[in-house]
């Protein structure tokens, strides 16, 4: 049903695009209509695809990245006091930190290839990441950890058996957060600097005035997005089934 | 019986001197409390009186973050009570990400102990006892809430504790499995020292070998109760009937509003 709604507002929004090209007849420099878009779409469709592979790549392993550190901080966290009394802060200052004034100095510290683009993504994602599972792992239902006392659990076993299953519901939430920031944080990595990508093609594209070009690379970022998006969304409907029951 | 692995005999506890405050509210002052070995004693008294807290200090739970608290236990045999006492609350706590077998087990995971065959086979043999088949590999979400509470049962029976400490285990059930959890629960539970909280006078009276009755503020113990006869008794008698009416009005009279 979400899929049927989703597709009948995109196309909606495209039927209002070509309308507006078509009533103010803007030249294709300004606003391309939604066709040429798709024929530009097609006639790049080779090159769109190749920019994107090191985009998905960055983002992937920035994601996954993200996720590692985010899940061993949060515990840090939750389990060291000097830690929560002096990272939280610290974690805090990170997000206020625009991400768009820190990238280029991203290139310079660990150069012009992936390695600052992933740097620029985990910038991004880290903090949903970690919030969202320190806060899960703090809000552990009282009655569990009742229970786990009467029955001489040991502190890891509280922490493996129930602290962390009752915490991923949260940390679902941290990662459906993070999936849509992914693909971003490349892009945003590859505008300061880059010899490939979509942040890239885009960035080229616009400055070379392929204004539909950068329509269509800028679609399948979208698409990208959406489909990394469902299936981080899938992959916790099954992990933490019991919240969707 | 096949659910009694442990023959250590069941102790007497004694909580002496009480005090449990929380802000400007004293719950208990100088409370002293008796729960005979082997025995059902129920704690019957209005919302709010303080039963929980009494139930959460024997079994060395935490309170909120503000509540004082103090106050000295004894056993009859003068160990420890943790890890001899296991609890049953209102709410059913099943973690939802496990299954009932594993649940059951849960204590056994908690305590890296191993899982053996026999073991799973005595949960097995249990859950049948009690009316499950076939359940095992099911999610607490697929279980009526009455299925939930006799796992719970199981579980207790599974860690086999000498102590028993149950917080209105039944009061969210409809009537008839109510009745019925109680007599599963009086059958299994046999020499075992429990402790049941209730605001229900007719639970009180069918499962109570001892019945004390909590009022006031700070909570007193008003009244014992020692109805004669063997638990679970039947509630279409007609003289228990009457003991929970009187018991009833008692408890509404005390009833500040």
């Amino acid at each position: 049903m979400m899929l049927l709604r989703g597709i009948i507002s995109a196309i909606v929004l495209i039927l209002i695009w070509q309308v507006i090209v078509m009533v103010f007849n803007l030249p294709e420099y300004i606003l391309p209509s939604p066709i040429l878009v798709l024929k530009s779409l097609q006639q790049y469709a080779g090159l769109i695809f190749q920019q994107s592979i090191p985009t998905v790549i960055e983002a992937l392993l920035g994601f996954v990245l993200s996720l590692l550190f985010g899940v061993f901080w949060a515990l840090m966290l939750v389990y060291f006091r000097p830690i929560r009394l002096w990272f939280l802060p610290a974690l805090l200052i990170s997000q206020a930190l625009p991400t768009f004034a820190i990238a280029p100095l991203f290139v310079i510290w660990f150069g012009y290839g992936i390695a600052s683009k992933i740097a620029t993504t985990c910038l991004m994602l880290f903090f949903p990441i970690t919030s969202s599972f320190y806060d899960g792992l703090r809000q552990t239902p009282k009655c569990y950890l009742d229970l786990a006392q009467t029955m001489n659990a040991t502190k890891w076993q509280i922490l493996y058996r129930i602290r962390i299953p009752a915490a991923l519901p949260a940390l679902g939430n941290g990662l459906r957060v993070a999936a849509t920031f992914a693909p971003i944080g490349a892009v945003i990595g590859e505008w300061v600097g880059a010899s490939h990508g979509l942040g890239f093609l885009i960035l080229n594209a616009n400055s070379r005035m392929q204004i539909d070009l950068m329509f269509a690379a800028l679609l399948v970022l979208i698409i990208l997005t959406l489909a990394f998006y469902f299936l981080i969304d899938l992959l916790m409907k099954r992990m933490v089934f019991w919240n969707y029951e | 019986m096949i659910v009694r692995m442990n023959h250590n005999q069941a102790p007497s506890i004694t909580v002496s001197n009480l005090n449990i405050r929380y802000h400007e509210l004293q719950l208990f002052n100088q409370f002293d409390f008796y729960l005979p070995a082997n025995k059902w004693t129920c704690l019957l008294g209005p919302s709010g009186v303080g039963k929980t807290s009494i139930l959460r200090f024997i079994a060395s739970l935490k309170y909120n973050g503000d509540t004082e608290c103090s106050g000295d236990i004894a056993t009859s045999d003068s160990q420890p009570l943790h890890g001899r006492l296991t609890c049953m609350t209102q709410q059913d706590s099943l973690l939802p990400w496990l299954d009932i077998l594993d649940n059951i087990l849960l204590g056994f995971y908690l305590r890296s102990e191993k899982i053996t065959e026999l073991l799973k086979q005595r949960v097995i043999a249990l859950l049948e006892k009690v009316g499950l088949v076939g359940i095992s590999r099911k999610k607490p979400s697929q279980l009526s809430y009455g299925m939930r509470q006799r796992v719970v049962l199981v579980r207790s029976l599974i860690e086999d504790r000498q102590v028993i400490l149950m917080d209105e285990p039944f009061s969210s059930l409809d009537i008839i499995t109510r009745f019925k959890l109680q007599n599963l629960a009086a059958e299994l539970l046999v020499n075992r020292t429990v402790l049941l909280v209730t605001h229900d006078p007719l639970e009180a009276l069918r499962l109570g070998d001892y019945i004390y009755i909590l009022t006031g503020s700070p909570a007193k113990i008003s009244n014992l109760i020692k109805p004669c006869g063997t638990i679970p008794r039947d509630s279409t008698d007609i003289n228990l009937l009457k003991e929970q009416a009187r018991l009833l009005k008692m408890l509404a009279d005390d009833c500040v509003w």
